[in-house]
């Protein structure tokens, strides 16, 4: 299996959100052949199935459908829209159209998101910290991180870092290691620290159309100001935004995740994966890696080069893989799902992994470690496994952690 | 009905606050300002007013920082008219000189409502609203988290929060300055391009104030709390802190 090169740029340029009328015609393509109601983990709590609620916009039953829980139960698995054969965007198009027209509406939404909508705008991250603690993280990296506007030259690879991993715990500490495995490599890069802003997946996933306008708009006027040969980056469902999104509105890069930029150095890499980790390992599959941008192979790559790794799958995998829980703006609906969903799809997920007789859960966002550990105790399997992203695992056989 | 909402823009904690090196005042470029909370919950209490009673909102904002953003965000969720205090100071002025200006602003004009925050963070024991209400002579209630008419227009039942969890009805007769703890709801979300619609035809009027009279309390020192006799201060990472904190509670045999 080869490994992705620099993905080509975009061409196409296309409707962002089709709005519901103009997506109309597009949806009477629908069959109703129900493949997504029957994919859709989400589909039993939700009052209407996607295939139900289609049929239900169609006939003009449109209030019906943004009062139920429909629009806000799904987590932008994304298993319809790759299954649905008539290739409709059910969750890249329908869903953050019925989100927007609830906002619209002006009815009340979830506070939670409320919240995180509302910090994002004003300091552009959802966790409401001033965007000049950015960088602080990286003080404390142990290897330099440079910072492209005190940097003034052009690099080689600017590394988005994005909110989860500039300011979580576990994800700062994630950050520090990925500095370090670059800096062992010797890579060439920065970040852009206090300048950087939520680059707005969850926002416009979300329905906050406006929202993730203006933050598109400010961050293409930063990446404006700097040279770089390529991005790399942290979060999975930013780089699915960069990738897929950002050209229809002027920003074009060359972006990679992190796992796929390792995986192309893996002879450089290889030699430097000295301690044998002797672990059985299961990887989940996150959507936006997954099923999104189609990196099955290369985080499996890093996985079995690290001495001693024994990789196994679960049940459900690849194309397949079972969604987390907190795509789009779930992430900060925990609460509003909680109470009306009976098995949270992370403790599936988890009960999963804990199937496979792997000790070790490896993941490739930086969402997972918290909600997959949280999962592990729910579940009760606290002493069977544990939850490692795969940057840990590699720092860890490079004796650098 | 007519209803005022009258607010200010306070240093956004997020952003930090800094003293500035005469150690009197805070440094005013390291603030950013930001609506006080409050004022943003009597905002919406003004609204859902206005959405149950016929009513018209007018909000009034000092100019301290950038506000024009907000203002617009008030017409987005609701209000009729924005207005714009220009006072030419560059600091957020004492609550009295705030009072004073609030009241010159309202003078001549008539509401029966004045709905203002009921404290704010450089107001924290709240006095605004009833000096306020002093230099217009007009009742006042505080920490109210309700506000219903009752017979038109001339009296309000409003609900006022007591500690131990109690609260009670009020009614005041009208007009009268409320002081708004908390709306019936948070204050409603709205969405960027709304918001940015309104702000293309957004109509901000402006009001001048009279310089107002020099403050009599001044600021001798500013500063962040010291460390006093008897205090522990812990440091460490997030590990280190949590074990000394249970060596303490231990130690003082607090837990065992
Ligand atoms: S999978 Fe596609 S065609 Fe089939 S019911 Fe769903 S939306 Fe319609
Ligand atoms: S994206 Fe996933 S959760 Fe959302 S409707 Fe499709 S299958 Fe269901």
């Amino acid at each position: 299996m080869g490994v992705a090169q620099v993905p080509p740029l975009p061409e196409t340029p296309g409707p962002l959100f089709p709005e519901l009328a103009s997506a109309e015609e597009k949806f009477r393509q629908c069959i109703q052949c129900g493949v997504c109601s029957g994919s859709c983990p989400m589909g039993e709590a939700m009052d209407f199935a996607p295939r139900r609620a289609v049929k239900m916009l169609l006939e003009g039953r449109f209030n019906e459908v943004v009062e139920s829980n429909t629009p806000w139960l799904c987590v932008s698995c994304h298993t319809c829209a790759v299954r649905c054969p008539s290739q409709l965007q059910i969750s890249d198009g329908l869903f953050p159209a019925l989100r927007a027209a609830v906002m619209a509406e002006g009815k009340a939404i979830d506070q939670d998101l409320q919240k995180a909508l509302q910090n994002t705008y004003l300091y552009g991250n959802p966790m409401g910290i001033s965007p000049k603690k950015r960088a602080e993280w990286a003080k404390t990296a142990g290897v330099p991180v440079p910072i492209m506007s005190q940097l003034r030259r052009p690099v080689d690879v600017l590394w988005i870092v994005e909110c989860n991993p500039s300011f979580e715990p576990r994800g700062q500490e994630i950050s520090k290691l990925l500095a370090r495995i670059l800096n062992a490599l010797g890579v060439d890069f920065a970040i852009l620290g206090p300048e950087e802003r939520c680059l707005g997946d969850c926002e416009w996933l979300a329905g906050e159309r406006g929202l993730f306008e203006m933050l598109i708009e400010r961050n293409i006027e930063i990446l404006s100001k700097y040279k770089f040969r390529e991005i790399i980056m942290t979060d999975p469902h930013s780089y699915r935004t960069l990738l897929k999104i950002y050209p229809f509105l002027g920003g074009r890069y060359h972006v990679q995740p992190v796992v796929a930029f390792l995986a192309q150095r893996l002879d450089q890499l290889k030699p430097l994966l000295k301690k044998k980790l002797n672990a059985t390992i299961t990887y989940h599959d996150s959507c936006c890696l997954g099923r999104k941008t189609s990196h099955y192979e290369e985080p499996r790559m890093l996985l079995r080069a690290i001495p001693g790794v024994k990789l196994v799958e679960m049940v459900q995998n690849r194309e397949s893989s079972l969604c987390c829980g907190g795509g789009a703006s779930t992430i900060y609906l925990d609460r509003y799902i909680q109470e009306r969903v009976k098995d949270r799809l992370a403790d599936r997920r988890v009960m999963q992994a804990a199937a496979t007789g792997a000790e070790t859960l490896a993941v490739a966002c930086p969402f997972e470690p918290a909600r997959f550990e949280d999962a592990v105790k729910v579940t009760g399997n606290e002493q069977k496994l544990i939850v490692r992203d795969i940057i840990e695992l590699l720092a860890e056989s490079m004796e650098i952690a | 009905m007519n209803i005022a909402v009258l607010t200010k823009q306070v240093p956004d904690l997020v952003e930090g606050v800094e003293i500035d090196s005469t150690g009197k005042a805070v440094d005013p470029d390291s603030i950013r300002y930001i609506l006080s909370e409050s004022d943003d919950h009597a905002l919406e209490e003004a609204v859902l007013l206005k959405e149950r009673t016929p009513a018209r909102v007018e909000m009034f904002s000092l100019d301290t920082g950038e506000v024009r953003d907000t203002l617009c965000m008030a017409l987005a969720k609701g209000a009729d008219r924005v207005v714009l205090i220009r006072t030419g100071l560059e600091t957020l002025p004492s609550n009295h000189t705030v009072a004073k200006i609030f009241a010159s602003v309202l003078q001549g004009l008539s509401f029966d409502l004045i709905l203002t925050g009921v404290r704010a963070i450089d107001d924290l024991d709240g006095s605004l609203g009833g000096l306020l209400a002093g230099y217009l002579n007009l009742p006042y209630v505080g920490l109210v988290r309700k506000v219903e008419m009752a017979d038109g227009t001339s009296m309000a039942i409003v609900q006022k929060e007591y500690p131990g969890g109690y609260a009670a009805e009020l009614e005041v007769k009208l007009p009268a300055v409320l002081g708004i703890q908390a709306a019936e709801q948070p204050p409603r979300y709205v969405p960027v391009s709304r918001l940015r619609q309104v702000m293309k035809t957004a109509k901000v009027e402006e009001k001048e104030t009279t310089a107002p009279e020099p403050e009599t309390v001044a600021v001798e020192r500013m500063f962040k709390p010291e460390e006093g006799m008897g205090a522990t201060m812990f440091s460490g990472t997030p590990e280190e802190i949590a074990s000394q904190i249970v060596g303490l509670f231990s130690e003082r045999r607090l837990v065992r």
